[in-house]
């Protein structure tokens, strides 16, 4: 069959923003049509995706893969998006400020991630990564009359392309000693090779770039100020979308130590950055009073969790990421959704404090949200309970219970702050008093967000079969 | 290995101890007899005007990352253009389609940025 029947998702993602372009030329009225459009068209490429789940294929001369575990990623993605959008249509009214590049710039970023998690070679995850991040930079300072989002756009930039260097330095290393850039002849020739001292620093000099994107502890700087000072709805986006693609490449790139085959030799290293991301993200995002940076810091904790599983490196610790992704992208994009709604214009009501009495004002919000804390803090029977279960196992498989043990404690550390947020709500009588706008769209896409959380939750072991399938 | 760059080696020095040796002979040894003539900015023989740390409008980067984009097509139909008669015979009506695919993207753009004013000057 042709080539091209394999990357129909690609194709209607890229198809989707040649017409948005179109649209947002030739209609005025482009603020109410683009968002459904956007939304239509995440839609279709997500569920092209699962209906060629089965289809495994190679194709264009060892460049993309097509099926199993790329089209389940393809799948998150576009329906985060497709979340994402739900929740800006209100966001952007609130603000004021529509530019049609919004939806573009999104449908973009979403088809830069589902290159990255089809590659099948170095040039394709830069290209996927590059795709990604240019619109990421742009999208964070979407507002541009805001002083904080031109600050944390550029802040993004500057130290994206630096680890964008690193990333392709690390390539060039790779490519240096072996001749190739393709991951299949990686991953088939990673023995004759380990002992390369030259190959060896490329491969983590590419770790260091992805490590960046995952918001993992020493590349994590960016990560508070970013997320703050973009738009709530870019950072929902971001801390799911992003982390996800980058954690994919890092499944293709380095499926040959994550399989039982090889020994693992980057194991100190991801354990390394798990244990302080864990750690570093739950204790300072104790102290934080502003909710989005807080997210921040939860973003850093999730992003050691996930390391866990590459730290052992078996196939229980690769579905056990793709579990956990799922997961943490329903989760975060819920919680981001709520913070979006209660969000008042100029960035008003963002502190932890203004949550107080929220379950007097807005019942529905509150109980949307106590989930959402409950799963993030990975209490059963929620999608994040079992997200964490799955990676424990795979260290605890792996002879790493040290690192499993580690998570426990990092995570109930955790429990502090995200609890802290159900307190206020529902013990706590409000401080301030202002109204929140009703966002019935943004509201919708919540709910959406919620019953995936409680669905993984309650039946994880359907889903986990699905991908444990197709993840060899 | 390494010997096979001596002689390299040795053109970089000459290339150096030359370089610097004329620009400190001349110092020292030449004649200096400044005036204000002679001491201000080269400017095609006319008098300088303003300071040269200037601000330059945004539009002239628009401009260059336009031609970029320009650049980088011309870059690709002109292999393309040069071999499509061997890539013809070799696979056939698809490759003229693909290259259309390409200019339909990139004019799109192009049209996009004409729509939003990208090329109004004030």
């Amino acid at each position: 069959m042709n080539e091209f029947y394999y990357i129909i998702p690609f194709i209607i993602l890229a198809a989707g923003i040649l017409i948005s372009l179109v649209i947002e030329m030739y209609f005025t009225s482009s603020e109410k049509i683009l968002p459904w459009f956007s939304i239509l068209t995440f839609l279709a490429s997500g569920f092209s995706a699962l209906f060629l789940v089965n289809n495994v294929k190679v194709v264009f001369e060892n460049m993309l893969m097509s099926g199993g575990n790329v089209n389940f990623f393809i799948f998150i993605f576009n329906l985060g998006a497709a979340l994402v959008t739900l929740l800006s249509i209100d966001y952007i009214k609130k603000y004021h400020t529509y530019y049609g590049e919004y939806y573009i710039l999104l449908m973009s970023s979403v088809l830069g991630m589902s290159l990255m998690a089809g590659a099948k070679d170095l040039i394709v995850i830069f290209m996927g990564l590059e795709i990604m991040s240019v619109c990421f930079y742009a999208l964070a300072g979407i507002n541009r009359n805001k002083l904080k989002a031109n600050e944390a756009s550029l802040k993004y930039f500057l130290l994206g392309s630096f680890a964008t260097g690193f990333l392709v330095y690390g390539m060039a290393l790779v490519y240096g000693s072996m001749q190739n850039t393709s991951l299949e002849y990686l991953f088939l020739n990673f023995t004759k090779f380990n002992t390369n001292i030259l190959f060896l620093a490329g491969l983590l000099f590419i770790l260091f770039g992805l490590s960046f994107k995952i918001a993992a502890f020493p590349f994590h700087m960016w990560v508070p100020d970013v997320y703050q000072g973009s738009a709530t709805t870019v950072s929902a986006l971001m801390s799911t979308g992003g982390k996800a693609a980058a954690f994919s490449a890092i499944i293709v790139s380095f499926a040959s130590v994550l399989t039982v085959v090889n020994t693992n030799v980057f194991a100190p290293y991801f354990g390394a950055i798990a244990v302080f991301s864990m750690l570093f993200g739950s204790i300072v995002a104790i102290a934080q009073t502003d909710i989005k940076r807080m997210m921040a810091y939860s973003s850093i904790a999730h992003a050691g969790y996930m390391t866990i599983g590459l730290a052992s490196g078996n196939s229980y610790g690769v579905s056990g990421i793709i579990f956990y992704l799922a997961a943490y992208t329903f989760m975060n994009i819920g919680a981001f959704g709520i913070i979006s709604i209660v969000e008042g214009k100029n960035d008003t009501n963002l502190t932890i404090k203004s949550y107080a009495g929220l379950a007097n004002k807005k019942p529905i919000l509150a109980g949307l949200l106590a989930i959402i804390m409950f799963s993030l803090a990975g209490l059963p029977p929620f999608a994040g309970f079992f997200g964490k279960y799955y990676i424990f196992i795979a260290a605890v498989k792996a002879k790493l219970t040290w690192l499993a043990i580690v998570g426990v404690i990092s995570s109930a550390i955790s429990v502090y702050f995200y609890i802290r947020i159900i307190v206020l709500m529902y013990f706590k009588e409000s401080e301030e008093d202002f109204v929140i706008e009703n966002s019935n769209t943004g509201l919708l896409s919540v709910i959406i967000a919620v019953l995936f959380v409680i669905l993984l939750g309650i039946a994880p072991n359907s889903v986990i079969n699905l991908i444990s399938y197709f993840a060899k | 290995m390494i010997e096979q760059y001596i002689p390299v080696f040795i053109v970089i020095i000459v290339a150096v101890i030359f370089a610097v040796a004329t620009v400190v002979m001349s110092k020292l040894m030449g004649p200096q007899r400044p005036n204000s003539e002679k001491e201000s900015t080269y400017e095609s023989g006319l008098k300088p005007i303003g300071t040269t740390n200037e601000r330059v409008s945004i539009k002239y980067y628009l401009v260059a990352m336009l031609f970029i984009v320009f650049d980088l097509e011309v870059i690709f139909v002109y292999p393309w253009a040069v071999q499509f008669k061997k890539l013809y015979s070799q696979i056939g009506i698809s490759i003229f389609f693909s290259m259309l695919v390409f200019l339909v993207v990139l004019e799109l753009g192009f049209l996009y940025v004409y729509k939003k004013g990208g090329f109004k000057w004030d």
